[in-house]
């Protein structure tokens, strides 16, 4: 189980303070898949991060069954099974996919670029090209879902994965998030605004304004969110396809 | 004749472990060792001046030269001229490199100059590698210049490689490009310490449809210092491309100033300069695989330079 205490996140910046993160406190079950939603600037992103250790709270801690995490660098949490797909990934110069694939498996054998199909990409094609700015934006987000993918992990953390994946695609993966949660017991977080992300979520997590909102068992939530759906607020995503509003 | 250390700086410099096959002339401290002509290639000494004229005869195909250069002594100069006529639809390999291990306190110098030319729709690939070791106090320094003239449908690549050890280097590339004739530098160079390494290239695009691409990716690491100075210049309708990406860390120094001049309204020139640091992204993406910070940044470089 992973549990967040009383985790805060404050940016020092020229003027005053700015509080990202309020006092979050959250527990996540093994084996139990949530989608964290919400507005964009909500903080999603950066809880995302604290989990994996790129951001370090200002309080609170970070416990991996039983063990305090909170002072442990990103790879000591990698090693540990904590794995973090990035909503914008970087791109690197002369590493191939196949190489990155194979950096991401560390001691486990292979490289696991069958896992490219889950994403709908062909190893054949895509194995030995650079992830460099030759790529697209959506094909560099799906080669990092792949990265993920073929690590074993206890809790695999996807930053809106949905970004460029095209629909035939995103049905294999909706179809592979399941397996992952099912075939490796991880605890699966999903950050996505898709309907048919938050349809696949044992619990939904909501997000805004630096803190947990709501947090319940996915029918509950999703009629709740879909009832406090008003257009008129922010809505940046507006125009798309099975947006949710809040 | 060879030692273990020699046999050290031909592998890190040629990829050889013992006799090259193929033609070949090993020059150590300043004088050839070993030598060898093949039926279609021709490796002899040059009248008055040190140095090889090496004749590859029309049409060769698929042959290769080793050409490697070792320096053990301190306080040695070597300077050296080699000509290479690679003759008309020939297609060879040649494999020069420089290895310097000095020992003592004085500086260790070698300068090749080297004059090629490719004939009328022969291809050239030359890979050149720089290696320096040895743990006296003396400088190791190369200064290599490379001077080619690359007929109708003749073809060049040029890979030169220089990874540490070489305290001062100063190199010079000067091209003639002819109608349809292409040329390819692609250059890598990771300076540490407080090493120098300064590159020039002037490459001309004399004949119609001549064309050239140089890329030029380095490392400078603690307080080095680079300087590129990579000119290319369209007399024809032709085609350039110059291409050169440094990452810089620590105190180090990199100035980039390419330039592209062109004397036809049908020459497409292009050049793209970037010099930065490794991104913090790059790294913390590396270490969220496992990696430490040490680990993620030697990978970054590693492939940046492959
Ligand atoms: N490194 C940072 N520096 C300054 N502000 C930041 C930084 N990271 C996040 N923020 C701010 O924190 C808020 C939450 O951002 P984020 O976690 O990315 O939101 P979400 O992922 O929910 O869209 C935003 O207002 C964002 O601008
Ligand atoms: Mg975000």
């Amino acid at each position: 189980m992973l549990e967040l205490k009383n985790i805060s996140f404050t940016l020092d910046s020229d003027k005053e303070p700015v509080t990202i993160l309020k006092d979050v406190s959250l527990n996540l079950e093994d084996n139990k898949f949530y989608v964290i939603t919400g507005p964009n600037g909500g903080g999603k992103s950066t809880l995302a991060k604290i989990i994996m250790g790129i951001y370090q709270p200002t309080a609170g801690k970070i416990i991996l069954d039983g063990k305090d995490i909170t002072e442990l660098p990103i790879n000591e949490r990698a090693k540990l099974g904590i794995g973090f797909a990035f909503q914008q990934p970087p791109r690197f110069k002369g590493i191939t996919v196949r190489e990155l694939l194979k950096l991401a498996r560390g001691e486990q054998k292979g490289s696991g670029c069958n896992h490219l199909y889950d994403v709908g990409l062909c190893p054949k094609d895509y194995a030995d090209r650079e992830v460099n700015a030759s790529l697209s934006g959506g094909e560099l987000k799906r080669i990092e879902i792949a990265t993920l993918l073929n690590r074993d992990l206890n809790v695999a953390i996807f930053d809106e994965p949905e970004a460029g994946i095209d629909l035939w695609s995103f049905s294999r993966l909706t179809e592979t998030f399941k397996e992952m949660n099912n075939k490796n017991k991880s605890t699966m977080v999903i950050i996505s605004h898709q309907e048919r992300i938050l349809e696949m979520a044992d619990e939904i997590i909501l997000v805004s304004e630096g803190e947990i909102q709501e947090i319940g068992e996915k029918n509950e939530m999703l009629s709740q969110i879909l009832s406090k759906c008003n257009c008129d607020m922010a809505c940046p995503e507006r125009g798309e396809e099975n947006v949710k509003c809040y | 004749m060879l030692n273990a250390i020699d046999k050290e700086m031909l592998e890190a410099i040629a990829d050889i472990h013992d006799v090259p096959i193929g033609a070949y002339n090993i020059r150590k401290n300043g004088e050839g060792v070993s030598k060898k002509s093949t039926a279609n290639i021709e490796i002899r000494p040059k009248e008055g001046k040190p140095g090889i004229d090496v004749i590859v005869k029309p049409g060769t195909k698929g042959e290769s030269i080793h050409i490697p250069v070792i320096i053990t002594e301190t306080g040695m100069n070597d300077l050296v001229y080699n000509t290479f006529d690679i003759g008309e639809g020939a297609d060879v390999l040649i494999v020069a490199g420089c290895g310097i291990h000095n020992p003592g306190n004085n500086k260790s110098q070698h300068d090749g100059i080297h004059n090629f030319i490719v004939r009328k729709g022969a291809r050239l690939h030359y890979i050149e590698k720089h290696y320096g070791a040895g743990t006296g106090e003396g400088g190791r320094v190369l200064n290599p210049k490379t001077i080619l003239e690359i007929e109708e449908d003749g073809y060049a690549e040029l890979d030169m490689v220089q990874i540490k050890g070489v305290d001062s280097t100063k190199r010079y590339t000067e091209a003639k490009i002819h109608k349809n004739g292409h040329l390819l530098v692609s250059e890598r160079l990771l300076t540490h310490g407080k090493q120098y390494a300064e590159t020039e290239m002037i490459i001309d695009l004399v004949g119609e449809n001549a064309t050239t691409q140089v890329i030029s990716r380095s490392v400078a690491q603690d307080n080095s210092k680079q300087i590129f100075y990579p000119r290319v210049i369209g007399k024809a309708k032709s085609r350039g491309h110059v291409q050169c990406d440094a990452i810089i860390m620590n105190n180090a120094v990199v100035r980039s100033i390419p330039e592209i001049d062109a004397r036809h309204a049908d020459a497409q020139l292009v050049h793209e300069a970037a010099i930065g640091k490794i991104a913090g992204e790059q790294i913390i993406k590396l270490m969220t695989l496992g990696l430490s910070e040490e680990e993620a940044e030697e990978r970054i470089l590693q492939g940046f330079l492959k």
